[in-house]
């Protein structure tokens, strides 16, 4: 396999709207360039993917200044999961929920957007794992 | 230089990056062999997506021309 075709595992545990959108800019650009996308979704970032609150104002991170968030909320692009869906679209792009952290805030499958695919526990996100790994 | 028509003109001035790319990829899926696509964006980030995505995909980049505040991109469908 060339390096350049190994999968990229984003393990997602923010929740807010400006980390998983640089988190699906990093999916959707991997998947164009053909590159198999593992992500897994921990804590906030699994909150975030409830498929009733999906697209709710999920905040910024705590490092937006005040001055930033104007910029921030003034960036046109598509929405996050919207970005995840055409990663999904173009490219091999799986969306695994920790079972652990479905478990803490008491979350089954049928509680999740359609984009997450599967519950998986972290071993078996870690044995899919073979390429660089980016926590965000 | 021989100048043609090009099978699909896509607009993505406005768009943010990933935007143009992905409608490139899009319609060259949608697209035949030999077609070729013209996007123009404005996004800084096509000037390097683009070729790199070309290059990957084994596509052909026909040309890239500056305008004053976007650029066209012209690929053709090789495979």
């Amino acid at each position: 396999m060339d390096d350049d075709e190994r999968p990229l595992s984003l393990v997602l545990f923010s929740g807010t709207d400006d980390k998983l959108s640089a988190a699906a800019v990093l999916a959707v650009g991997a998947a164009a360039m053909q590159r198999p996308v593992n992500v897994f979704l921990q804590y906030y970032a699994l909150d975030a993917f409830r498929r009733d609150r999906i697209h709710a104002d999920h905040a910024l991170s705590p490092e937006a200044t005040a001055a930033q968030v104007p910029a921030v909320h003034g960036q046109h692009g598509e929405h996050w999961s919207e970005l995840l869906k055409q990663a999904k679209e173009v490219g091999e792009v799986g969306i695994h929920a920790c079972a652990l952290s479905m478990e803490m805030f008491k979350l089954t499958k049928a509680d999740l957007d359609p984009l997450v695919d599967d519950i998986e526990g972290v071993a078996a996100f870690m044995a899919d794992a073979t390429g660089p790994m980016v926590f965000i | 230089m021989i100048t043609t028509e090009p099978t699909k003109t896509i607009d993505a001035r406005g768009m943010a990056c990933p935007g143009p790319l992905m409608a490139l990829i899009g319609a060259i899926r949608q697209g035949k062999v030999g077609d070729t696509f013209e996007v123009w964006s404005s996004d800084a980030g096509s000037k390097t997506d683009i070729p790199a995505w070309v290059t990957k995909a084994r596509h052909e980049l026909v040309s890239v021309v500056e305008e004053p505040a976007y650029a066209k991109f012209t690929i053709r469908k090789a495979r």
